[in-house]
């Protein structure tokens, strides 16, 4: 998902700093259910600084701030990280305490990881998308676990009235190199504790770092293997009623009457409540059953009648959004985002042009596990519990628009059964918090596959017509114009300005070596509600701007490999196109066999991948083998990066080759895997992932594996055929 | 309503329930056993597999007045200390992500196994094309298959 860039685009996006608002520690640890002494420090952000600063928990109070990222060490040495970031899969569970213990010196099966509860004021932002957890916040983490560290060796140097240099810590102790003394970190805490902080302490280099770099296993795993860990569907609460809603199938809409009489025979059932929620700046209806089993309450939403209000929006179908981009496109120049020298005199006058059209879907993000969430409203305060990605956002938005004072609002983030951008919404918490209000109970929301697939949002589809002149062997002119809707509009009513992402996935150093370029976007909107969705706009931008650099090489009679060595000046991207060279045996192709390859840059990091495509015995074509080449500068675990470039690939298959979103008459129109197929097992070809090392600035891991793919693939098949894919998805068994 | 009695990882469950239910809802909602999951509803994802008398069903679709008198085995019975060759091959290969669809994705890997003990790749996407995992851990679900095959093996001749 996308941070946003510009904060006056959002309504919603929280403050980034942290106001002066105290925080016992004493309260802090009673909140988070930890007891005893112990050593414990977190950052804080000063209002006027770039850098956060390190702080004792004790002297929070005194400071008048607010920490986040709390360490915690207790008197039997166990470390206790919070994560203020969900984990949906993505392996932050991992890679926060991996980076912490690095530099605090313990072992990572002392380190037990607890989620913050929502709370910006306390955790920054806890937005977790835009790939952006580990790039923006491992340099603190980073100084976080070494202040940790040196306090700790201080601590016991002055135990041995020894020289702190004569001591060093490891595996959770502190060494009196000397004696070879020892002392456990836990017999450290108090004295530590009391020890003032040491300013400007000395990272390790990378090549002393014993657990950053390293393919260490997940610490989430073993209860994903037992089914111990607790996702949003499994949290139960005291008392807990289940409701599920049936919601107006047009995504907007009110409810004008209902007759619930079928439903209040259905054993089980307890109540039917008519309830809206927010979608950011519009509103949603729907009834909700509530009911003592979430079978009951799914039987009893089956036999209501719902007479909805459709009237105030169109009702479309994806040939007429289609159509309408199409006619934008033909007509319109759009909002400029980017524009070097003058494509479009050399355009005007070019004898030979290259004029496409490429489109890609609305897509469902499809989450394993459904929506769903737990509401408890007792009057004065409410919590929640649920697979919550902005559990900030959320507990921003229910205050609002519940008048309920913020801290009294509760966000519990439990385990995210997949979340791609979906679980950053706020309006199924807002939907739970006011049913759970209605029936003054508490009360899990379950949506079903059903409600889930065909209520959005979605990823917008987009349509983008590129424009191109090449001579001599070079780009002489380079225009694209996207059509589609934009999700800040969407989100935030404010319009009149080219959607901030229209250039996501393109390489920037193009930008230094096409002279005539422009870019730009026209304007498009529909009711349907729209959202992040996997690596966003680069998802769909991708495809238009590598395919269509393959074709301008392919009309400048340059291998495509070459070509974008020709355009890419960058160095580290010049390094990333040779490993993809090595890797691929990109230049001792066979006969029979297509090669494609794209580039792609998303949240701040550079994937390039290279398909190969081949005709089984029947003639269809087959992927037969896909590498990947990521760099994301600094990272942490390398196996966290292949599982999530596989992962992004797999999911870029289904989005290029499989599935869609489709509406008729203002609706979607499958509802289920039955009708919106994924990509199985026996879809996927194999994968090698490699991981570029250096230690530039951390980028994104979780999203940027995904864009090459689509443009990677076509690619190659034109390469093997010769036909041009410009429309996604397409069926792989009838190109 | 009616009473139905459920064998559930060996141990008995009296509930009042309606015969029609699914066993999906009977094991999370009434046995509180809510490692087994729900994902869509209508058997096309394989996050709510379970084992009945030794197969793999799809709890969602399994009425209950189907599941009564039977052995019911979810993935909290797997195994005793999360041991069963499929579960420590998954955690070897690391092979969750979100990790939601795994419960029933080791339960019909168990089942695969069992019947299957060395399987091909081809075997294993035949009996694994019923799992949906949208976090797209395919592959390391393919190896970690034919690791528990060997770790079984092993164990089997050891």
């Amino acid at each position: 998902m996308h941070l946003p860039l510009s904060r006056s685009n959002l309504l919603f996006y929280p403050h980034p700093y942290h106001t002066k608002m105290s925080l016992s520690r004493r309260n802090f640890l009673k909140v988070s259910g930890l007891t005893g002494t112990m050593l414990a420090l977190g950052y804080y952000w000063k209002a006027d600084a770039k850098d956060a600063e390190i702080i004792k928990a004790t002297d929070a109070e005194d400071f008048g701030v607010e920490l986040n990222a709390w360490v915690h060490i207790n008197t039997s040495g166990k470390v206790t990280i919070f994560s203020h970031r969900a984990e949906m899969g993505q392996g932050v569970y991992q890679a926060i305490p991996q980076i912490v213990a690095e530099e605090l010196e313990v072992n990572l099966n002392e380190v037990n990881v607890v989620f913050a509860k929502g709370d910006n004021k306390k955790y920054g932002s806890q937005i977790t998308g835009g790939s952006s957890t580990v790039r923006t916040a491992y340099k603190n983490l980073l100084n976080l676990g070494a202040t940790a560290r040196e306090m700790l060796i201080q601590a016991a140097a002055n135990k041995w009235n020894a020289p702190k240099t004569d001591c060093y810590a490891e595996g959770g102790h502190v060494y009196h190199r000397p004696s070879k003394k020892k002392l456990h970190y836990g017999e450290l805490v108090v004295e530590a504790a009391k020890l003032e902080m040491p300013k400007n302490v000395v990272l390790k280099k990378r090549s002393e770092y014993k657990l950053i770099g390293k393919p260490l296993p997940r610490l989430d795993t073993w209860m994903k293997t037992n089914g111990t860990a607790v996702f949003g569907m499994d949290k139960e609460i005291p008392n807990m009623l289940y409701a599920a809603v049936e919601r107006n199938p047009r995504l907007r809409g009110k409810v004008k009457s209902f007759d619930d009489s079928a439903t209040r025979r259905i054993p089980g059932v307890k109540d039917v409540v008519k309830v809206k929620m927010g979608v950011f700046s519009t509103y949603r209806e729907g009834v909700a059953v509530v009911a003592d089993s979430t079978w009951a309450a799914m039987q009893g939403k089956k036999a209501l009648k719902v007479v909805w209000d459709d009237s105030g929006f169109e009702h479309l179908s994806t040939d007429v959004i289609y159509k309408r981009m199409s006619e934008a496109l033909k007509t319109k120049e759009g909002l400029s985002f980017k524009k070097q020298g003058d494509p479009n005199i050399i355009l005007k006058y070019a004898q030979k042009k290259l004029d496409v059209v490429y489109e890609t879907p609305y897509q469902y993000h499809a989450c394993m596990e459904p929506l769903n969430c737990i509401a408890h409203y007792q009057g004065d305060k409410l919590e929640i519990w649920g697979p919550i990605q902005a559990p900030d956002w959320v507990q921003d938005f229910i205050s609002k628009e519940m008048n309920i004072p913020r801290e009294k609002v509760i966000v519990n983030m439990t385990f995210l059964g997949g979340g791609f951008g979906r679980k950053a919404f706020m309006d199924y918490p807002h939907e739970a918090a006011e049913i759970s209000k209605a029936i003054n109970a508490p009360v899990q929301v379950v949506w079903s596959r059903e409600d889930d697939a065909t209520q959005g949002p979605y990823r917008p589809g987009m349509m983008y017509r590129c424009e191109g002149v090449v001579k001599n062997g070079e780009i002489d002119a380079f225009k694209v114009r996207l059509a589609g809707q934009n999700n800040d509009h969407w989100r935030s009513g404010k319009k009149g300005e080219p959607n901030r992402s229209a250039s996501e996935g393109f390489l920037k150093p193009y930008y230094e070596t096409i002279k005539n370029l422009s870019i730009s976007d026209v304007p498009f909107e529909t009711p349907i509600p729209t959202m992040w969705w996997r690596s966003v706009y680069a998802s769909t931008n991708g495809f238009a701007y590598e395919s269509f650099i393959d074709e301008l090489a392919i009309e400048a009679g340059k291998d495509p490999m070459e070509f974008r060595r020709m355009y890419l000046k960058d160095e580290r991207v010049q390094k990333l196109i040779d490993k993809m060279e090595e890797v691929s045996g990109w230049k001792s192709r066979k006969q029979n066999e297509g090669y494609g390859m794209a580039i792609t840059e998303c949240f701040e990091s550079t994937v390039g991948q290279v398909v190969k495509v081949s005709r089984n015995a029947d003639g269809k074509v087959k992927i037969d083998h896909l590498w990947a080449v990521m760099d994301c500068g600094w990272y942490v675990n390398p196996d966290t990066i292949q599982a999530q470039v596989e992962g992004s690939i797999v999911m870029g298959i289904g989005a290029a080759t499989i599935h869609q979103v489709t509406f008729k008459d203002g609706k979607a129109v499958d509802n289920n895997f039955s009708t919106y197929q994924m990509p199985r097992i026996n879809d996927i070809p194999p994968i090698d992932v490699y991981v570029m090392d250096n230690e530039e600035q951390a980028g994104g891991v979780g999203e940027p594996g995904l864009p090459p793919l689509a443009p990677a693939l076509t690619n190659a098949i034109y390469d093997l055929t010769g036909k041009r894919i410009r429309k996604l998805p397409f069926n792989l068994a009838e190109v | 309503m009616a009473n139905i009695t459920l064998n559930i990882n060996n141990k008995e469950y009296q509930l009042d329930a309606d015969p029609q239910m699914p066993l999906l809802w009977a094991i999370r909602d009434m046995a509180g056993l809510k490692g087994t999951k729900y994902g869509c509803g209508v058997a096309q994802c394989g996050a709510c597999v379970v084992h009945m008398d030794g197969e793999a069903v799809r709890s969602c679709v399994t009425r209950l007045s189907r599941a009564e008198g039977k052995k019911v085995v979810t993935i909290e019975g797997l195994s005793e200390t999360n041991n069963h060759p499929v579960q420590q091959a998954w955690q070897q290969v690391d092979v969750p992500q979100c990790g939601y669809c795994h419960s029933g994705q080791i339960m019909s890997a168990a089942v695969l196994l069992r019947e299957n003990p060395n399987p091909s790749d081809q075997d294993i996407d035949d009996a694994m094309a019923g799992n949906i995992c949208r976090c797209g851990t395919y592959l390391r679900i393919r190896k970690a298959i034919h690791l528990a095959a060997e770790m079984q093996q092993k164990t089997a001749k050891g």
